[in-house]
């Protein structure tokens, strides 16, 4: 994949945003909403969410490196912020919401760090954009973009940059560092 | 085996290393306040410690941190070990390395015990205090107490009042604070203030008032009387009544300064009861500060020895 062509150009972020924006106000009918970013790269995404759904929606992050699989054995992420939900999650729909989705092993750790918090009636997931690649058997329930099978071949080994800065927004295909 | 690394002393870390150790314990203070007060990230790794002095809040809080992050904690004291049947603390700590923890947290009543112990064996080392040498989680869990109450800890005005001499805690809190450019002010008896205290970049005071003029952060360190051999002190009413931290000297600091104390308190000696208990008090928030910044460095140091040091 060439660089500097984006995968999604601003219009193609605001498509796939009020895609996911309309799937899951029509997708989740529920009274008791709310919506939880994925450090780092999902909270971006839940706050501008948070923004277009209807009704006062909270918004919370939260951080999976403590939960990672291979916590121990990975080096300490300097990256690594803390949690904030400052809701209540017990019996509510809560809806993660993450930029990327691949593996699923980020997800998988998601769930089980907000279990800590209380028990959701309803766990439901979220992503800007699916590349595939599944380790774990985890399936969105809401995808803003979908990777065709030829960009996902041709990105393998990228790591995708979401950018949700406002006026500039992208993903973009970058070498892994 | 390699360890990953060793927390012996505040001494040879950079202000960077500080600003990260304490930005991590931001994230387990988070986790100690979550309905669920544990993460499984040290699942499977093992927490050694060895206490061979007396304590009761250092020992707890390092039991807990690794017990929050689901690590395996065994915690040993000298009055129940092979150490009272005269094995050596060669013998103890190779006895230990052979358990394969992936911790030792290690009191000793000697200065420089931790490094010696960091020297012969392929384990991880975290210094609980060595003697009168250095405490640097306590430095650690003052520094991350008073930046959430002051917002910052450059250019802070820091008065430590008392026993400086007997006192790692407060080589390490100078030795912490000198990083980030506070005034750092030791006051006490002369025959409580080591000689030469200044090679360690603080100013030292005859007087209580004088240097708490101005000082947006007092530490009070405890009068430890089982180390006080000697005629050092005329008596413990005296003392109070010229180094105690008490409403009429602590109106010298400013007026939005706060308290600390390690802990145990001698209350009326070099903290008064009321102001141990007021509002300018955060010994508490110390108590529950240790927690997370114990978390924070078991979190960096229990990792998985083949990955390279910090990154």
């Amino acid at each position: 994949m060439s660089q500097g062509k984006p995968l999604l150009d601003r219009d193609g972020v605001a498509l796939a945003l009020s895609a996911l924006t309309t799937a899951i106000s029509t997708g989740v009918a529920s009274d008791r909403l709310a919506l939880v970013g994925v450090r780092r790269g999902g909270v971006p995404i839940a706050a501008r969410l948070g923004r277009s759904l209807p009704g006062n929606v909270p918004v919370g992050a939260i951080e999976i490196a403590l939960y990672r699989d291979d916590a121990a054995t990975a080096l300490p992420d300097p990256k690594i912020g803390p949690s904030q939900i400052t809701f209540d999650v017990e019996g509510r729909d809560v809806v993660l919401v993450d930029d990327v989705l691949q593996t699923g092993r980020t997800i998988r750790a998601a769930i089980d760090g907000l279990l800590d918090y209380g028990r959701p009636r309803r766990i439901w997931l979220a992503v800007f954009v699916d590349r595939g690649g599944r380790e774990l058997p985890i399936a969105p329930d809401f995808v803003g973009h979908r990777m065709g099978p030829e960009v996902i071949e041709a990105t393998r080994g990228t790591r995708l940059v979401v950018d949700m800065t406002e006026g500039t927004e992208s993903v973009t295909a970058e070498p892994r560092k | 085996m390699s360890a990953r690394g060793h927390l012996l002393g505040i001494e040879g870390l950079t202000k960077s290393e500080v600003v990260a150790l304490l930005d991590l314990a931001e994230v387990f203070f988070e986790v100690s306040r979550r309905p669920v007060r544990k993460v499984p990230t040290l699942r499977g790794k093992g927490v050694i410690n060895v206490f061979f002095e007396a304590s009761t809040r250092t020992r707890t809080s390092f039991e807990l941190a690794g017990k929050r992050l689901s690590a395996d904690v065994v915690n040993i004291s000298t009055s129940t070990s092979s150490v009272t049947k005269g094995e050596t603390l060669y013998d103890t700590m190779k006895t230990l390395e052979a358990m394969h923890p992936d911790v030792l947290v290690i009191r000793h009543p000697a200065s420089g015990a931790p490094h010696w112990v960091a020297e012969r064996l392929g384990v991880s080392v975290v210094n609980a205090g060595d003697g009168a040498h250095e405490h640097p989680t306590q430095a650690l869990l003052d520094a991350f107490t008073i930046r959430r109450r002051k917002g910052r800890l450059d250019g802070l005005v820091v008065t430590i009042c008392g026993d400086v001499m007997h006192s790692r805690v407060a080589r390490s809190n100078a030795l912490l604070l000198k990083l980030f450019g506070c005034d750092v002010r030791v006051v006490g008896p002369r025959t409580l203030m080591p000689t030469a205290v200044e090679s360690l970049g603080v100013r030292s005071f005859d007087r209580l008032e004088e240097a708490l003029e101005g000082a947006d952060v007092v530490m009070a360190l405890r009068i430890q009387q089982e180390r006080l051999q000697g005629a050092l002190l005329p008596s413990l009413r005296e003392y109070s009544r010229t180094f105690g931290v008490g409403p009429r000297t602590l109106a010298y600091a400013k007026a939005d300064a706060i308290v600390l104390h390690p802990g145990p308190m001698n209350r009326g000696v070099e903290i008064d009861g009321g102001i141990a208990d007021g509002p300018q008090s955060v010994v508490l928030d110390q108590v529950e500060a240790g927690v997370a910044v114990r978390m924070a460095v078991l979190y960096k140091f229990a990792g998985d020895p083949a990955e390279p040091p910090s990154a």
